[in-house]
């Protein structure tokens, strides 16, 4: 099976420990993971600020990248989303490739069958379920299936987990009171979970979580469950 | 040549008199208002979660919904003319309003003609979106709201901020004080116990609808094959005020027909479990024409269209007219919750709100709204009627004017983004270039994150710490192996 890594541009810039991750849990589980350089940004933010057109280049880009692939994985929920839910409506010929795009969770359980990645993480973790994944993807309890094969892992409860933390993309900037007070909200049940960290499908969501837990010193760390998937205790 | 001529765009209380997040600001440094809003919006929410869980055939219910919605949508012109028959042969007189002024203009006429100088109404979402009350003061005829919560709302000389619930932006010891300071004939010893408040407000509205020869209404359903109109609520007004005065005007959204009676069957179970979280509400009242002898004996209905045409012709927006008012939207809204209804500027507050106002008003009067969501999706989900509302935001942010700045800034990124090339020259520029104050940063700090940016960036960082760029990129990682 020819798998094909669609980082994303925030990951590729901000948190390529996420990528790294990913492509030491598909290379632990003897998969070959492609990496084609000709990819950019699925053109997400674009279309959801009213940019359209704007964000064609970015989809046909895609289309023309990763259209050879069997599979592609995607460390976000929402660009998978962006990719699932959008491309087909804004570009037909996207419809295939956009069907062969998954969420990492997706392309573990669904895909290749696995729940237990090898992975040892012996710290308390709480988890976030991203809007996107839980309500666009249905990615339902994947990621915590996979969370809960970690070894020496103490996964909490984390309070009114489904609502939203308030990033919403350019919505954190353009109605930045009501942001923050959802964030605010969410950093409190976080900080009431007792975890040290707190994962999540999508780094964009966990910059806004983590950036409003660091601001308050909270002492608590924002990591994609990726990275947790992909520790083994040992040096990496 | 074939022209067109463009539906007209809707009046009334519609429009955000300034953008969402200036409005919203005060809400959400209200700490009062936060704390009702949060009790009130999780109460209804998790009622209603409970009474949906127990249907079976819950999601078969809310797809027969959204298709006899669709149904409408796609021949209104023939149902209309056919609710038009039915109701007149039934011994209704239906009148036409093109938008707002004229609709008030009409009920104002009708209600002028009976010599009447105050008229009863029914809660009715139509009759606040045309602003009825302020024309007929105008006019000099009273109107008194006889819903609990319009009363308060009115009572207050406030305006409702939730579809069901009106005055949910107020506690109980604020609406003590409305009805002390507003309520006439209410007693000098008035609690703020929720029996006390709703007895004081019944002997009060007891003796208004014994005395009222005229009553407004709304309509949640009208029946095309029939003519029957249907209004469905909790406390018992609405049936007074159907059933009580001679003359019943009816102000009705187009949008509002059902095909035939047996569709109110599916309706009929979607809609409380959705509202007020009842397997069932008290008062379903329906009336078809004039029965002879009982009840009004001169029923008007007022067809409504204020911009709903204007929705019709937008095959993506459209399933907005398919609502029925249910607010479940609302109170699963994050963002509703925190900045209360006042601040959509209009009597449609929350997610359908959002894709209502600035269809009926034209996006460019109502630009803020499309974007007074984070598209979290649990509007869509609670939808009865499957509205995919975030799917229509991000249409209407398509045709929403954009600031000159954040255009140039999208456009310069996409035409980077679009070429490989470019884009990997932006990263490594990125990253070479915040390398220096990433490194110093996480001396001084332990993390690569900045605490405090000027304007446009403190939007961000008023709250948050943003991340810099790695020290390495992904690409360059991989190129690297």
């Amino acid at each position: 099976m020819r798998i094909a890594l669609f980082i994303t541009c925030v990951n590729d810039i901000a948190y390529p420990a996420t990528g790294i991750a990913v492509t030491r849990i598909l290379r632990r589980l003897g998969h070959t993971v492609d990496f084609p350089t000709g990819q950019t940004c699925c053109g997400q933010m674009h279309a959801n600020t009213g940019y359209r057109a704007e964000a064609m280049p970015m989809v046909r880009n895609y289309v023309d990248v990763f259209d050879g692939y069997d599979a592609v994985v995607v460390p976000s929920g929402s660009c998978t989303a962006m990719i699932r839910d959008q491309y087909p409506r804004m570009h037909p010929p996207a419809t295939s490739v956009a069907a062969r795009t998954y969420e990492l969770s997706e392309l573990l359980i669904d895909v290749l069958g696995v729940t237990d990645v090898g992975a040892e993480f012996p710290e308390p973790v709480t988890y976030h379920p991203t809007c996107h994944g839980l309500r666009l993807l249905r990615l339902g309890d994947r990621p915590l299936t996979l969370l809960r094969q970690v070894r020496g892992i103490d996964l909490v409860e984390l309070g009114d987990a489904e609502e939203c933390c308030g990033f919403g993309g350019t919505f954190a900037l353009k109605n930045p009171d009501v942001s923050t007070a959802m964030l605010t909200d969410k950093c409190a049940r976080v900080r009431e979970s007792g975890a040290r960290v707190l994962a999540a499908a999508d780094n964009s969501c966990l910059a806004h979580i983590g950036g409003g837990l660091d601001r308050h010193r909270s002492g608590v760390r924002a990591l994609h469950y990726a990275e947790i998937l992909a520790a083994t205790g040992a040096p990496s | 040549m074939n022209s067109q001529v463009a539906p007209a765009t809707g009046g009334g209380r519609i429009r955000t008199p300034l953008p969402f997040p200036t409005m919203a600001k005060p809400a959400v440094a209200d700490q009062q208002l936060r704390a009702n809003l949060h009790r009130a919006t999780r109460t209804i929410r998790g009622k209603r979660a409970r009474v949906v869980d127990e249907v079976p055939d819950w999601e078969a219910l809310r797809d027969a919904g959204s298709a006899i919605k669709a149904d409408v949508q796609r021949r209104l012109p023939e149902l209309l003319e056919q609710f038009e028959a039915s109701a007149t042969a039934a011994g209704a007189t239906v009148h036409w309003a093109r938008d707002a002024a004229e609709a008030c203009r009409i009920v104002v006429e009708l209600t002028r003609a009976t010599g009447a100088d105050e008229v009863v109404k029914v809660k009715s979402m139509a009759t606040q979106e045309i602003e009825l009350n302020e024309a007929l003061a105008a006019a000099g005829i009273a109107a008194y709201e006889t819903d609990l919560a319009e009363l308060i709302v009115q009572l207050g000389d406030d305006s409702p901020s939730h579809i069901l619930v009106p005055a949910i932006h107020y506690n109980r010891t604020q609406i003590q004080e409305i009805f002390k300071r507003r309520m006439p004939d209410a007693p000098a010893d008035l609690s703020d116990e929720p029996a006390a408040l709703a007895e004081a407000a019944r002997a009060h509205l007891r003796r208004r609808f014994l005395s009222a020869r005229v009553a407004v209404s709304g309509a949640n359903f009208a029946i095309a094959d029939t003519g029957t109109l249907v209004v469905v609520e909790s406390e018992g007004n609405g049936r007074m005020c159907l059933t009580l005065p001679e003359t019943l005007i009816s102000v009705v959204g187009v949008e509002k027909l059902l095909p035939t009676f047996t569709d109110l069957e599916v309706f009929l179970q979607l809609l409380p479990r959705s509202s007020t979280g009842e397997r069932m509400n008290p008062y379903t009242s329906m009336w078809t024409g004039v029965t002879p002898g009982d009840g009004p004996q001169d029923v008007h209905v007022v067809l409504v269209d204020n911009g709903r045409s204007a929705v019709l012709a937008d095959p993506v927006g459209r399933p907005a007219l398919s609502c029925i008012r249910c607010s479940a939207c609302l109170n699963v809204c994050p963002v509703y919750e925190r900045a209360g209804g006042h601040a959509y500027g209009s009597v449609y507050p929350g997610p359908i709100g959002a894709i209502l106002s600035p269809q009926l008003t034209g996006v460019a009067d109502n630009a803020s709204l499309p974007y007074a969501s984070t598209l979290c999706g649990a509007c869509y989900d609670a939808c009865p009627v499957k509205i995919n509302i975030p799917e229509i935001l991000v249409h209407l942010r398509q045709q929403a004017p954009h600031p000159v700045a954040e255009r140039t800034a999208m456009r310069v990124l996409s035409w980077v983004m679009r070429s490989p090339r470019r884009w990997a020259a932006a990263l490594r520029l990125a990253r070479t270039g915040a390398g220096p104050l990433g490194a110093y940063r996480e001396k001084r700090t332990g993390a690569r994150t900045l605490r405090r940016l000027p304007w446009p960036a403190s939007a961000w960082t008023r709250s948050r710490d943003l991340p810099l760029p790695a020290p390495q990129t992904f690409r360059e990682w991989w190129e690297q192996q």
